[in-house]
């Protein structure tokens, strides 16, 4: 397998390169891209950096772009690549080194939702909650924040400190969402701007990426719905800046 | 020479997962100069990958549970090792702190009645052992840890926590006269160093599953506060103590939750019996952990495994349908189709007995604080806090029921925040550090990056790991104990002359792939001693040479200091709401 790493380190070098690695994958213990790098990294390049931690798919460290399409290197089966394959660190962010890319924007943006159950009631014992009113957040608490669909997003790339993107925005679905939550028509109120929500164009990178399965672009919809069922409306613009 | 910054802090919590992050929040809000110091994001901390639930006696099914036979349940699961007056603490504040958890708005999944949904699981009972098969285990679909982490940050954000993400903690700084002043930490972006200054420090570091070579555990997995704490002069208590998990996917070692068998699932050998009707006729297959993994390989042992090669057992889920499979347990669903090739609705899963979880740690009382013994006098150590899986307080003893860890965390986790708070509120003061101190803690670093010939960190770690995994598995015996020690003393002593090659300073995972060998390496000292030291078998402790339990000479904590010294020190048999629960043998 000739695999080819996008190369910077910003203690030496005034511009990125590529450097190609030949692995004989007959040696690599495991059976995922992960253990590919993991190989390469112990065994040929104790420099290459990269993300990663559980290596099971659920703690979202290693989202990187594969021959063009980003992923999690982890649940990535190296057989079910080409022969030739390019790794790039996610589009659209500052590259920290190598594959390590700085997500503090990206955190930023998934803060500003106010990820957190917001209730004034104190009940005694739990909160009661319908299974039926549990089912809405299916498909939205499972995200672990990796960055594989907001760093595919184009209206992301171009206002990443506007635009909440596709897993601040799934966050913000999964409380608007919540039986439990009580501040809904704020957080709606909070989203109803041209950039923060409005600049989803619903193309459907995010969705297209998710290594887990989600649907970002489905969260969106929901939120726009939300959004007409309580009345609130937004301001069209005379003119649009870009 | 890196230049040595400082930042000055009431207190930090070295570790973001869910002890650490309980820890931050009962802290944060109390207006004190707190932060986290995680090497990772804090969400990608390994209390992330629980699947199966907390336990909490509601009785949300049966209609009637209590905290007092959820401790029964705690005690004999843990072969008596564990200290009952931690396990009291622990089991009666499991209702407040679930409910609490559930408040802060975890998605927890629900019951008919709009509670809490309760699964079964492995080693619980009602009434003192005599009703079989309890639901206990508060569970957020198969995704609780995810859950729950999730929420935990998500609160701290509310709160305001000071995050410092990505910095590595190298070494504990001590004053001369032992109090604990902070640490020493890498700022991984920057390569630059810090003297992290803090009145309190908390270890909330995780396990160290990865001294082995098979095992569910992350990456990240190297027992940092572990070792830091054993460089420190400090002991480690029972660290013999490891608990193979009996569904680790074959050849991966991903894990696969025990709620699998606690929605019904069953495990079988290549003749298709289920086995564990066999060695356990009232548990079956919810036996405790060490009692299901030894089965599965004594079955594998005597040819029973399936296979080609005959080395893995089924976990059947099948019968189960579809719609409970995707609404109970759909992740790990997801897992086996990614990792094992296999459908889970319409075919077994092959699995190992895999490592999974260490029941020792540091030692400490109930309130997290580290002990430290002196003349076998337990003595606090002044500024020093654990919790979570580095700590052994103890609850887990020699085995660790399932889902009673998502409940060590955030017990333990809150407990040591409210103390510190209560420390801090009567003026604890922070004493001076000499440059000496300082120097001694920065060693490490500079011995890694002063190394310019000798053996790879990665070829080290893949001997270290091949090592445990030979020597130190599901059965033991002296011989190859022996053997693994001296394999163990040798790449100790090889370490010190031990490189990277890349010795920049942004983002070096080199280096923090080498600092973390250096912990990985005092954990499994530590294990292999109290493992040779420990002449019976209990709990996960199991050697063919001793093949039964001694109350009479070995019901006692073992404690290892980084110089090869043993110790024991007593369990705790002191509950103070209830009578003591007796040593027996355990119900099977």
């Amino acid at each position: 397998m000739q695999v080819t790493i996008y190369r910077y380190n910003p203690d030496f070098d005034q511009k990125p390169t590529y450097k190609m690695y030949d692995v004989d994958t007959s040696k690599v213990h495991g059976i995922m891209l992960l253990d590919v790098l993991e190989y390469i990294k112990a065994n040929l390049d104790d420099s290459l950096a990269f993300r990663r931690s559980c290596g099971g798919g659920v703690c979202g460290s290693d989202g990187i772009n594969i021959n063009g399409k980003n992923s999690l290197a982890c649940i990535t089966p190296f057989k079910e690549l080409p022969e030739k394959v390019t790794l790039r660190p996610l589009p659209g962010m500052p590259i920290i080194r190598d594959l390590i890319v700085n997500l503090d924007q990206f955190y930023t943006q998934y803060n500003s939702v106010k990820p957190y159950l917001q209730t004034h009631s104190n009940p005694e014992k739990e909160h009661i909650q319908s299974i039926e009113q549990r089912d809405k957040l299916d498909g939205l608490y499972e995200c672990i924040l990796c960055a594989c669909c907001s760093s595919s997003c184009p209206s992301f790339w171009w206002n990443p400190d506007k635009f909440v993107g596709p897993a601040g925005l799934l966050a913000a679905a999964r409380f608007i969402l919540d039986s439990r939550d009580e501040e809904k028509e704020s957080r709606l109120k909070d989203l109803d701007d041209l950039y923060r929500l409005y600049r989803c164009r619903s193309i459907m990178n995010c969705t297209t990426v998710c290594p887990k399965g989600l649907n970002p672009n489905a969260a969106i919809s929901k939120i726009r719905d939300e959004m007409i069922k309580s009345k609130t409306t937004c301001t069209e613009p005379h003119h649009e800046h870009d | 020479m890196n230049i040595l910054r400082e930042k000055q802090f009431d207190a930090i919590i070295v570790g973001g997962g869910g002890a650490g992050l309980r820890a931050s929040l009962e802290l944060s809000s109390s207006g004190y100069h707190v932060a986290v110091v995680s090497k990772v994001f804090p969400t990608r901390s390994h209390t992330v990958a629980a699947q199966g639930g907390i336990n909490a006696a509601l009785g949300n099914v049966e209609g009637e549970d209590d905290w007092r036979w959820h401790m029964y349940d705690t005690t004999l699961g843990s072969d008596f090792l564990g200290d009952q007056d931690a396990i009291e603490y622990m089991c009666k504040h499991a209702p407040d702190t679930v409910l609490e958890l559930e408040k802060m708005g975890m998605p927890f999944s629900r019951d008919e009645n709009g509670k809490i949904y309760q699964r079964a699981f492995g080693g619980q009972t009602r009434h003192y052992g005599k009703e079989f098969s309890v639901h206990r285990t508060c569970a957020a679909s198969d995704r609780t840890g995810h859950a729950m982490l999730h929420t935990l940050y998500q609160q701290n954000i509310r709160a305001k926590t000071q995050f410092l993400t990505e910095w590595y903690a190298i070494d504990l700084v001590k004053s001369e006269s032992g109090k604990v002043c902070g640490v020493i930490a890498i700022e991984m972006k920057t390569g630059d160093l810090y003297f992290l200054n803090a009145k309190v420090t908390v270890l909330a570091t995780g396990g160290a599953g990865k001294i082995f070579k098979s095992t569910t555990n992350a990456y990240t997995c190297t027992g940092d506060g572990l070792g830091m704490v054993y460089r420190a002069g400090l002991p480690l208590q029972d660290m013999e103590m490891w608990q193979f998990h009996p569904t680790g996917i074959a050849n991966v070692g991903v894990l696969i939750s025990e709620g699998a068998r606690g929605e019904g699932g069953y495990l079988t050998n290549s003749e298709g019996e289920r086995f564990m009707q066999r060695y356990a006729p009232q548990y079956k297959d919810l036996a405790c952990r060490d009692v299901v993994s030894r089965c599965s390989a004594i079955e594998i042992r005597e040819g029973r495994g399936c296979g080609p090669n005959k080395d893995y057992v089924l976990l059947n889920i099948s019968h189960l349908g579809e719609e409970i499979i995707l609404k109970r347990l759909p992740g790990i669903t997801d897992l086996a189709r990614t990792f094992a090739g296999v459908d889970p609705l319409k075919e077994p899963i092959p699995v190992v007995p895999t490592c999974h979880y260490m029941m020792g740690g540091i030692p400490t009382n109930p309130q997290a604080q580290v002990i430290d013994v002196q003349k076998g006098k337990d003595q606090v150590v002044p500024g020093l806090y654990a919790a979570g899986e580095c700590a052994s307080v103890s609850v887990h003893g020699a085995n660790r029921l399932g889902a009673n860890s998502l409940l060590d965390i955030v017990v333990f986790g809150r407990a040591a925040g409210k103390h510190i708070k209560g420390l801090l509120d009567n003026g604890y003061e922070q004493e001076t550090v000499d440059q000496g101190a300082l120097n001694r803690s920065m060693s490490r670093y500079q011995r890694w990056m002063d190394n310019k010939a000798g053996p790879s960190y990665s070829e080290l770690r893949l001997r270290l790991q091949n090592l445990m995994q030979k020597d130190f598995g599901v059965f033991r015996t002296k011989e190859a104990m022996q053997e693994g020690l001296d394999g163990l003393i040798a790449i100790r002593h090889e370490m010190q002359n031990a490189t990277i090659s890349d010795h920049s300073k942004a983002f070096n995972t080199a280096l923090i792939e080498a600092l973390e060998l250096d912990n990985m390496i005092e954990v499994a000292y530590a294990t292999a001693l109290g493992a040779l030291h420990r002449e019976e078998s209990r709990g996960a402790h199991s050697r063919i040479d001793f093949p039964n339990r001694d109350d009479k000479h070995w019901h006692a904590h073992l404690i290892t200091y980084t110089d090869g010294r043993v110790a024991k020190r007593a369990v705790n048999m002191k509950p103070h709401e209830m009578d003591p629960i007796k040593l027996k043998e355990r119900d099977k």
